[in-house]
C-alpha cells in the first residue's frame, strides 16, 4: 500500500536545483490530489477511446494491454509546489497511440471517469513525452493515484496527467480543460512556472 | 478511500464570507444538473485539488470551482442553478 498524503504535506526538501523546478519542493511520499470521488471503473467495462480522426479508436483493456508498452523513470511537479524524483511508470507511448489513427489534429481534450478535462497540444505529447501509464513501482496503478490507466506528461504540471483516463478527442483548437477553463495556464510548464492564466 | 478526502460545505464558509461578505453556508442553493435543493453546508468539498471543487450531494456533480492565485482568485458558479441568500432581519 503506498503513503498517501494530502497535497500540501510531505517532507520538505530543496533538492538538485537541475531537477527542482522555481517555486518547488522535493517529496518523498506521494501526495494524493483529488477534484471528486475515486472512480472504480471495473477492467470488464474499461475502454480508451481516440475520437476526432479519421475512424474512432477504442481498445478494451486486454487490447490495451497488449499494445507495446514502455517503462518510464521520470521526475513529476505538481502545481501545489510539490516534486517527486525518479518515480517508475509503465506503460504505452501517445507516440504508439497516436501513430494508429489518422488525423490532422493539433490538440488533444482528455476525458476521464468523474468528468475531468484537460488539453494538451500535440507537440507536447508525442516524441517521447507522453504516456497512458497502467503500473506505478511495479504495481497496478492504485485508484487514489489515477488507476486502472492515466496519463502522465512528466514534463507538465501534473495536473495536465489527468488520472481515470478513458480517451482524447483530437481536435484543431486548443480547448481549455477543467482546470485551464478556470484560472490554471493553458500550457503549464513548470520550469516556467505558468501556473495561472497570464503567468 | 475516497470519502476520506470529502468535506462538506462548512469548508468555504470562510473563503466565501471572504469573497462575497456574506455568510454562505445557510444559504439554499439549486444545483442545475439535478435541480435538487439544498443547503450549501452539506454540498461537498474537495479542497486538496489545485483548486477548491464542490459538487452535489445528491448527482455529485460539480457546481463551483475556485481557484486561488497569489493576487487573484477565479470562480465557476456555472454548476448551480440559483442560490438564495436570507436577508438579515
Amino acid at each position: 500500500m503506498p503513503q498517501i498524503s494530502r497535497g500540501f504535506h510531505g517532507r520538505r526538501s530543496e533538492g538538485p536545483s537541475d531537477r527542482i523546478p522555481p517555486g518547488q519542493h522535493l517529496v518523498d511520499d506521494f501526495p494524493v490530489l483529488s477534484a471528486g470521488p475515486t472512480p472504480h471503473t471495473p477492467l470488464d467495462e474499461w475502454t480508451f477511446t481516440i475520437q476526432g480522426g479519421a475512424e474512432p479508436a477504442s481498445w478494451t483493456w486486454d487490447e490495451f494491454q497488449a499494445l507495446p508498452s514502455e517503462e518510464i523513470t521520470t521526475d513529476i511537479h505538481c502545481v501545489t509546489k510539490w516534486s517527486k524524483l525518479d518515480t517508475v511508470w509503465k506503460g504505452v507511448s501517445l507516440d504508439t497511440l497516436l501513430g494508429l489513427v489518422d488525423h490532422d489534429a493539433g490538440y488533444l481534450l482528455a476525458f476521464c471517469d468523474g468528468g475531468y478535462t484537460t488539453n494538451l497540444p500535440l507537440e507536447h505529447v508525442t516524441d517521447g513525452k507522453a504516456w497512458i501509464a497502467y503500473d506505478y513501482d511495479g504495481e497496478a496503478l492504485e485508484p487514489e493515484h489515477g488507476g486502472p490507466a492515466r496519463l502522465l506528461v512528466p514534463h507538465l504540471y501534473f495536473w495536465k496527467s489527468a488520472k481515470w483516463v478513458r480517451g482524447f478527442r483530437l481536435q484543431d483548437e486548443d480547448e481549455p480543460g477543467f482546470w485551464e477553463s478556470n484560472g490554471y495556464h493553458i500550457l503549464g510548464d513548470p520550469w516556467l512556472e505558468q501556473r495561472y492564466w497570464g503567468d | 478511500m475516497a470519502d476520506d478526502r470529502r468535506l462538506d460545505g462548512n469548508a468555504i464558509g470562510g473563503m466565501m464570507l471572504e469573497l462575497f461578505g456574506v455568510e454562505m453556508t445557510t444559504a439554499t442553493e439549486v444545483c442545475r444538473t439535478c435541480g435538487t435543493a439544498d443547503v450549501v453546508a452539506r454540498l461537498e468539498v474537495y479542497m486538496d485539488a489545485p483548486g477548491t471543487v464542490v459538487r452535489c450531494a445528491h448527482c455529485k456533480a460539480v457546481l463551483m470551482r475556485i481557484v486561488r492565485g497569489p493576487d487573484r482568485t477565479w470562480l465557476d458558479l456555472s454548476g448551480f442553478r440559483s442560490i438564495e441568500l436570507r436577508s438579515p432581519d
